[in-house]
């Protein structure tokens, strides 16, 4: 049965449970007229069945299907002649795969033989027992948690209290999803940066000079033995932040101060909802804008006056990247401008100093630790920041801090190890986690404190 | 006195040094919040006038006899194998009959698309009664015929720097003079799934593709954002674990978006073995990447309804669940509405995540499931840029202008929400 089927079925079983559990209460007190007679609601008993018939059963569901395929394809390993389950692992797998393809119609990469195909005829048994056993028992205990549920009721029955203490469950598990999602990303990262580590010593990754992650993948293959010293991609991945860096913040900075003391109310009307714009566009529109407009066109006028830019300069990725960054520092700086109490403005303005006076000298040193904090949250984007490196920065790992030379950064590195296929024991794909653990450790650290030094400062004034 | 004097005289003597620093800065800021605007116009002038012109695309008139010859030299026609491409060909040859040789008749049959072939099997497969019969057909010419005749391709230039040979150019030319090329609207955009022939490539695989994630996006990320708003919100008591998920959720608005990826790849595809490049996955990790955001902006609607209205509903009887679920809720629904469209629209256009979890393969079929191998919009626009036809580059600009129209669409939508709808207490 297919598991749609089944979560309709369910749900239609939920529907009857309701008013069956509805209907129980109400004739409990005889008829609806009664009402104040029962603890709480008719409804309240109606979801209190429904909760009952279907939350067991789908529980159930989710677990068996995480198990599903393993167990299955366990069961298959298990009914294979011997000297198949004798065979090295990745040979195995190539094989259970192979078996899963002929299993569902696929084209199959090796010859087919007898023992294949049965392993396929038994694996699509499994899968149809499987589903048929899934089933029944869900069927089953949303039938019997309902009918227990259903005998239950009476007139005292708390049934608002229970429905409601597992709303609160739903509730809170709900929100658990964040800390979770934080946890998956620690452990996923983690545990395949460990095992590179394991290959490739921790300090040559931090320290060595050499980035050339091709390993060979025959053991008597020639020369690429693959080398990784992540120096260059960090130096790679300063030099483009520190290029958007000096665009986006004094332009940002100065958007807001315009926008904040200088221009009329229609001209921020106007010129606001455009800046909000900017920061919708999607990065790969700006990747391409930065690989097919500006690094061509800084190419000619490089060309023109006699300097040697290349076509994938850290230039052209870090300038587009800029101009991406502009809305987010302006407006972060807005907030912190417009955090300043307008007593402090009015008294320096009031003392005779002119407007760009009590800017620089009494509101920006008021605002500056909003500021810096959003200046933070600035260079954290610009770090983990890809599609536009990915288009526009190159890939070759250049230890240079000249701006109109290729480099390459981590998160372009992190992009081409993991497209294509992959081999998750080889150094090559591990580095991209080793390399999304250290970008995931900057960016968190650059993040807490850049949230906390906002938030501290936008309290003080409040 | 004298000292107030020489004071007012050091300030006068001072103004004008001041009122132009005053004049500078002022300057400069106008100057800075130009800057993005004119980008922004650069931008949109750019896009647009590298993009329109793949609305259109140039299709040649042919009449194609529809000869059992050719494609039913057995007596039966076989829709599979039969030689369509004979057909197109074969009515090519009729209209430059100049052509001698078979280089030269190569040549010609190069400004024919793949996809003319097709054009006409499907015809025959419609109307099998037509065969032996001639038949005008419209079809796709090649793309560097296309190019041409925008103009993108430079007939002056030496020939064996451009795509196309003199001798192609003058039968385009004579084609062109005889009526048989003509501009149309290029539907093939929008119907057609990816291709290497850039004339009958089109985003509609994509565009399914970031529709299925999407829908899985947002049945996923807009219950659980709303509940986890009301959960902090309303009910969860000030403590370690409240703040450490306030702290997390604040974080996770800003890790990079390829850590999403990463965490798709460990755990959807490794771990739980998901199928690649699927829908599914794609829209779980964007499920992911914008529950922060959602989050976020339901948490704002809910402290915005005021607590009177709490007090008011508790005061008649109401469970604090009934009050939430009864008042507050669809008082802040409005709020978290704008919030998950603006969510959503971030999900659109997200693609590194994406580029993780294998939706960057080349993939001819148009999904039609939730498990399918798809593509998106933003990663169709990636693979696009890489190509290196101009055709390709037109196309590119073609898809960002569709998906940036849905992106305002989107935007526009949350914007009339919040004024429609949003309450001033």
């Amino acid at each position: 049965m297919q598991s749609t089927t089944l979560i309709l079925l369910l749900a239609l079983l939920a529907t009857a449970a309701f008013f069956f559990g509805r209907g129980r209460s109400l004739s409990l007190v005889g008829g609806p007229g009664h009402g104040p007679a029962l603890h709480s609601l008719p409804g309240y008993y109606g979801y209190f069945v429904a909760i009952w018939c279907v939350l067991p059963a789908l529980l159930l569901m989710s677990g068996w299907m995480l198990l599903e395929s393993r167990v299955v394809t366990a069961l298959v390993i298990a009914g294979l002649p011997e000297s198949y389950q004798l065979m090295p692992e990745g040979q195995l797998n190539l094989l259970i795969n192979n078996i899963q393809n002929l299993a569902s119609g696929d084209v199959v990469s090796v010859a087919v033989d007898e023992s294949m195909q049965a392993a396929a005829t038994e694996l699509n048994g499994y899968l149809t027992k499987s589903r048929q056993l899934l089933a029944a028992f869900a069927l089953g205990l949303a039938c019997l948690g309902g009918a227990l549920a259903w005998r239950r009721i009476d007139r005292d029955f708390r049934a608002r209290n229970r429905v409601e203490a597992v709303v609160r469950w739903l509730l809170i598990g709900a929100s658990s999803i964040a800390v979770l999602t934080t946890i998956g990303i620690v452990l996923s990262v983690l545990f395949e940066a460990i095992r590179f580590f394991q290959k490739v010593p921790a300090t040559e990754f931090l320290f060595g000079t050499t980035w050339s992650p091709q390993t060979a993948i025959r053991a008597d293959q020639v020369g690429s033995s693959g080398s990784f010293g992540a120096i260059p991609l960090f130096a790679g991945t300063m030099l483009i932040t520190s290029i958007a860096m000096v665009i986006a913040v004094p332009i940002g900075l100065m958007t807001a101060i315009y926008l904040a003391e200088y221009s009329t109310t229609r001209v921020r009307g106007i010129a606001k909802p455009l800046l909000e714009v900017l920061a919708g566009i999607p990065t790969v529109v700006y990747g391409f804008f930065a690989a097919l407009t500006v690094a061509p066109w800084l190419r000619s006028t490089g060309d023109s006056v006699g300097i040697a830019v290349s076509s994938e300069s850290a230039l052209a990725a870090g300038l587009v990247m800029g101009i991406m960054i502009i809305p987010l520092v302006s407006s972060l700086s807005d907030d912190a401008i417009n955090a300043v109490p307008s007593a402090m403005r009015d008294g320096a303005l009031g003392l005779g100093s002119t407007r760009s006076e009590t800017m620089t000298k009494v509101i920006l040193p008021a605002a500056l630790p909003g500021i810096v904090g959003g200046i933070l949250l600035a260079v954290s984007r610009a770090i983990g920041e890809t599609m536009i490196v990915v288009m526009a920065a190159g890939l070759a790992a250049n230890l240079t801090a000249n701006p109109f030379e290729a480099v390459t950064t981590v998160t372009v590195q992190i992009v081409t190890l993991l497209v294509g296929d992959q081999e998750f024991d080889s150094a090559k794909t591990l580095a991209a986690f080793a390399l999304g653990l250290m970008l995931f450790v900057v960016t968190l650290c650059l993040n807490v404190l850049g949230i906390s030094v906002v938030r501290k400062y936008r309290e003080q004034y409040d | 006195m004298s000292d107030t004097h020489s004071t007012a005289e050091k300030v006068a003597a001072g103004l004008g040094r001041r009122r132009r620093k005053e004049f500078v800065f002022r300057t400069l800021g106008m100057f800075a919040t130009g800057v993005g605007i004119l980008f922004l116009a650069v931008f949109f002038a750019t896009l647009i006038g590298n993009g329109a012109s793949a609305f259109k695309q140039t299709f040649m008139k042919l009449e194609v006899e529809l000869s059992a010859d050719i494609i039913a030299p057995g007596g039966e026609l076989d829709l599979v194998y039969a030689d369509f491409d004979g057909l197109t060909r074969a009515a090519l040859r009729d209209k430059l009959p100049d052509a001698s040789g078979r280089s030269q008749r190569r040549e010609m049959y190069r400004l024919l698309s793949a996809g003319a072939g097709y054009q006409v099997r499907d015809f025959l497969k419609a109307n099998p009664h037509t065969l032996g019969t001639t038949q005008t057909f419209w079809v796709p010419a090649a793309s560097n015929v296309d190019m041409l005749m925008k103009g993108n391709i430079d007939a002056t230039i030496d020939e064996t720097l451009r795509p196309l040979s003199d001798r192609q150019i003058a039968w385009i030319r004579s084609l062109d003079e005889a009526g048989d090329l003509e501009s149309r609207f290029n539907m093939a955009l929008f119907t057609n799934g990816d291709s290497r022939e850039p004339e009958l490539a089109g985003i509609k695989g994509a565009m399914m593709g970031s529709l299925f994630m999407l829908l899985v996006t947002i049945s996923l990320s807009f219950p659980i954002g709303v509940a986890a708003a009301i959960y902090l919100e309303e009910f969860a008591p000030k403590n370690r674990w409240s703040d450490l998920i306030e702290v997390n959720i604040n974080n996770l608005a800003a890790v990079p978006s390829i850590v999403f990826g990463l965490l798709g790849l460990a755990v959807f595809i490794n771990w739980m073995s998901l199928p690649r490049s699927a829908p599914l996955v794609g829209g779980l990790v964007l499920t992911l990447l914008t529950l922060p955001v959602i989050i976020i902006a339901s948490r704002a609607a809910i402290k915005a309804v005021p607590p009177s209205i709490r007090e008011a509903a508790l005061g008649l009887g109401a469970s604090q669940m009934q009050v939430v679920f009864h008042h507050v809720m669809p008082l802040a629904m409005p709020g978290m509405l704008t919030g998950t469209i603006i969510g959503m629209s971030r999900a659109l256009g997200e693609s590194a995540p994406l580029l993780m979890i294998g939706m960057v393969a080349f993939i001819v079929d148009v999904p039609t499931s939730f498990t399918d191998p798809a593509s998106a919009l933003p990663v169709q626009i990636y693979l696009w840029a890489d190509s290196p036809e101009r055709a390709f580059a037109e196309r590119t600009s073609a898809a960002i202008i569709v998906l940036l129209a849905f992106l305002l669409l989107m935007n526009l939508a949350a914007v009339i929400l919040r004024r429609r709808m949003e309450r001033k207490w």
